[in-house]
């Protein structure tokens, strides 16, 4: 699709977020306290930090919640009473401040709850979402989207994306049609396009490896000692699959309340020693190590190989949060 | 399925219950609706999760054979939480069931050779499906032979099958328990499933070999099967890795690239030289 | 820390030990542990301030006992760790090397864990004046208020359960919060799962926790989760004396003597 190029101003971003407000949408945007900064649920332009690289968690639950019920149930002596959690309205959600990297991660993790088996609660939340990011300026050593097809200024996955210019204008690209329909909806806000050029407003990100060539080195590597050298001092907790945007493996949970309840998706974790472990008692993969290693091929061989896409959008999250400075960028530079 | 909702099951009724073995039941489910009883279809090897609402789904195959419709059958040991829950149900109760998922034996492509049958302790259930299936198409193949072994005579499953098996002159049934095992009127074999196969000797000329067991039997028996001459085009098992989803988005049960839900479980003993010891 | 480089380099030429566990280089500006097997490495072993990760939570993960007998550089915070590991059993003075660190950057070597018990009489577990104030502040919140205080701060709570991996006294190979039968906590990270997570866990340490902070400092979303292993060491030190490990002493709370002053006990 023709992606079209407007300038807004500084000043009419806040114009902006108040429509999408006034329009009765949700607006997720960076939050910045003490600790982290996370996506969270704002109700004024103010409550909206833009010094920040990139959050502490991941867009996904927006999508993808960390706990989400499938269905709920009603048991009766005679029979039992399914309610379809998917038919419930989801709201019109817009994601205000998403980096390139973090647009990118919804192609992948779209691919995952598609497919054979689409998934329509997944679909649902998607098709509402509105993803409004913007370019970074800044990165740091554990940034490396450039290695995984990615670039600062990358628009693959955003409807929007702003590209704060010398002036303290942006430049808006409107990649896709929910974009356009925005900017439909709020037209005088977007004026001509800027001639200053984008580049020079970017981030340099340093490219490391090549998405390509490692998928290829890593069609032989399973039996390997980096995977338990790089993964030594893995505690096998799984902050690195829940901070990333495109983890989305996850357990299936009942929850029970006298004759009624619910199943719940919630979260899950590559990294924990029960994920794999058979009732049996057997574990194929019984140490951090074979775990370190799924997480790896997963991200930079199996999904490639099936989806085209990587695993992996190189935001470097799993790296900033691990307790025991596991990086991912040192595992597959090392490969 | 036809709810849009992938993780919605079906309702089956609890018609018959068949203790089979100690801590181990067999489940005929029948359809509550209709509808989708008639349009229900599945093939010999795949697999559904079967569930208690607010407890829990578990995996296990389908134990019935497609060419008998209007239910489905399911044999599984009480061992964890869901299987406890199902343990407890009653003749008559409500369970949920969500599949047919995996692919299938090829089944169609075995036609006119001889079919060995290899299988350890409570991993009959899965053979039983494609048994039965190639039972009811009997003049589709040639000698059919089962080798079935458990861990004592309790621990044999389909007691009554077996011993229909064993009078019928068409099939070679050959059961065995493992030493210590056997009761003083026990008259079958003595001995691991795989030197009983390795005694039993089976032809590997124009036949098909399906081995289905616990890891550690799958890995001695496919030895003694390249010693009796079976390529590993020819052989066929099923493997099982923990599973939630059973259509290959919750992320845990792939051996290497292959999900075992989706890719799998059945494989042929060719598909899995090339996969990573992942199981 | 040429002491400590020295000798972590002999103990593992003399195939004292087959591993020394100790701090490296990490990324950015980061330091991580680090577990080396040839003597040639032992350069690159360091420590200053940025050590804060306890190193002793590896001496129970089957990964590393599989490397062989451990050396590990431990500082205050790694000490208490062992011993409280000594009272519960999991750790024979045959098992490890103790590289101690003093607060002043000084090896100092241990032959038993007496004489760590010894050295550490000079540093009581002190809570910082800053967290007694915090926790005094919450305590004299009203119920409702104090509720409120931690359902928003648990509420980033995702379970990744990094607080759980990074406690070297969290080493049971299956938790409560994964016993499903029955299922005592839900395994959810919504409200009601996060809160009882989060004072199971406190509880399970009460009377063994060491305050070294690992849990918060693991923690991705930054929540203050010692405040609630803080104050139940406080309240232990309030009901049964003060409170650090000893070497055949049984854990505060899972010990009985006749002078208790609860009265269910005679």
């Amino acid at each position: 699709m023709q992606i079209d190029n407007y300038l807004i101003r500084q000043t009419s971003l806040e114009k902006l977020f108040n429509n999408l407000i006034g329009n009765g949408k949700t607006v997720f945007a960076p939050q910045a306290s003490e600790k982290r900064i996370l996506f969270e649920k704002v109700k004024a332009f103010s409550e909206i930090t833009d010094n920040y690289l990139v959050t502490t968690n991941a867009a996904k639950s927006v999508v993808f919640p960390r706990t989400e019920k499938l269905f709920s149930y009603k048991k009766t002596k005679e029979t039992t009473e399914i309610t379809d959690a998917s038919t419930e309205a989801v709201p019109e959600v817009v994601l205000w401040g998403t980096r390139p990297c973090d647009a990118a991660a919804f192609i992948p993790l779209t691919d995952t709850f598609n497919g054979d088996y689409p998934d329509i609660l997944y679909n649902n939340r998607r098709g509402k979402v509105y993803l409004l990011s913007f370019s970074c300026a800044t990165c740091d050593e554990y940034c490396f989207c450039t290695s995984v097809n990615g670039s600062p200024g990358n628009t693959a996955g955003s409807d929007i994306l702003f590209t704060k210019l010398s002036t303290g204008d942006y430049l808006a690209e409107v990649i896709t049609e929910k974009g356009k329909k925005l900017v439909a909806e709020n037209q005088t806000l977007f004026e001509a396009a800027p001639e200053e050029e984008k580049e020079p407003n970017l981030a340099k990100v340093k490219t490391y490896f090549n998405q390509d060539e490692i998928q290829a080195k890593l069609q032989n590597l399973f039996e390997n000692p980096v995977w338990d050298e790089k993964s030594r001092a893995c505690l096998g907790c799984g902050s690195c699959a829940f901070v990333c945007p495109v983890c989305s493996c996850f357990d299936i949970q009942d929850e029970k309340h006298g004759s009624k309840g619910t199943r719940l998706r919630c979260w899950d974790s590559c990294g924990f020693s029960l994920f794999t472990l058979h009732t049996s008692g057997h574990n194929p993969r019984e140490t951090q190590g074979a775990r370190w290693r799924q997480r790896i091929l997963h991200k930079f061989l199996y999904m490639p190989d099936k989806s085209k896409v990587a695993g992996c959008v190189g935001c470097g999250r799993c790296s900033r949060v691990c307790p025991a400075d596991i990086n991912i960028l040192e595992t597959v530079t090392s490969i | 399925m036809n709810n849009p909702n992938i993780y919605i099951p079906y309702l089956m009724r609890i018609e018959k219950i068949t203790q089979e073995a100690p801590g181990v039941k067999t489940f005929r489910l029948k359809f509550e609706n209709k509808q989708e009883a008639e349009e229900f279809e599945f093939k010999a090897g795949q697999f559904g999760e079967y569930s208690i609402v607010g407890v829990g789904e578990s995996t296990f195959c389908i134990a019935s054979s497609p060419t008998r419709k209007g239910y489905i059958e399911c044999t599984f040991r009480q061992v964890g939480r869901v299987t406890s829950a199902l343990a407890s149900a009653e003749e008559g109760d409500v369970i949920g069931f969500r599949g047919p998922y995996g692919n299938t034996f090829p089944i169609d492509e075995w036609k006119g050779k001889n079919l060995v049958f290899i299988a350890g302790g409570i991993a009959l259930p899965p053979m039983r499906c494609v048994i039965w299936n190639a039972l009811d198409l009997r003049e589709n193949f040639e000698d059919i032979t089962i080798v079935y072994g458990a861990r004592t005579v309790a621990d044999l499953v389909y007691k009554h099958e077996l011993e229909e098996w064993g009078n019928r002159p068409d099939i070679k049934l050959v059961t065995t328990v493992d030493p210590g095992g056997e009761t003083p009127d026990w008259k079958g074999e003595i001995g691991f499933v795989p030197s009983v196969l390795e005694k039993v000797a089976p032809s590997a000329e124009n036949t098909i070999a399906i081995v289905c067991g616990p890891p550690i039997m799958i890995k001695f028996t496919f030895p003694v099967l390249e010693k009796l001459g079976f390529a590993d085009h020819n052989i066929y098992t099923t493997l099982e890795n923990r599973m939630k989803c059973g259509f290959g988005k919750c992320g845990r049960c792939n051996v290497g690239e292959k999900y075992v839900c989706i890719d799998g479980p059945v494989f042929s003993g060719e598909e899995l030289k090339l996969l990573p010891a992942e199981y | 820390m040429n002491e400590l480089i020295q000798k972590a380099k002999s103990l593992l030429e003399s195939d004292t030990v087959q591993v020394v566990i100790g701090y490296g280089k990490g990324s950015a500006d980061k330091t991580r542990a680090i577990f080396l097997t040839k003597p040639e490495d032992c350069d690159q072993l360091l420590f200053d301030s940025r050590c804060v990760q306890n190193l002793a939570v590896y001496l129970t993960k089957h990964e590393i006992k599989h490397l062989g007998k451990p050396a590990i550089v431990a500082p205050i915070p790694v000490l208490r760790s062992i011993l409280q590991l000594a009272v519960e059993n999991q750790l024979k003075e045959s098992d490890l090397v103790i590289l101690g660190v003093s607060p002043e950057s000084k090896l100092i070597e241990f032959d038993s864990f007496g004489a760590i018990e010894l050295f550490l009489n000079a540093y009581k577990i002190q809570i910082d004046e800053k967290y007694k104030a915090t926790i005094d502040k919450i305590k004299a919140m009203p119920v409702s208020e104090r509720f409120a205080f931690w359902i928003k701060e648990l509420e980033p709570c995702f379970k990744c359960y990094a607080c759980r991996a990074a406690c070297p006294l969290c080493y049971c190979p299956k938790c409560t919060v994964e016993n499903n039968q029955p299922q005592w906590i839900p395994a959810a990270s919504h409200l009601l799962g996060n809160l009882e997570w989060h004072v199971m866990r406190a509880m399970h340490l009460a009377g063994r926790c060491t305050d070294c902070e690992a849990c918060y400092n693991a923690c991705p979303m930054g929540i203050p989760i010692h405040l609630l292993t803080k104050s139940m060491l406080q309240d232990v030190e309030e009901h049964f004396g003060p409170y650090g490990p000893s070497v055949g002493k049984r854990n505060t709370l899972s010990s009985f003597n006749p002078d208790d002053k609860e009265s269910f006990i005679r």
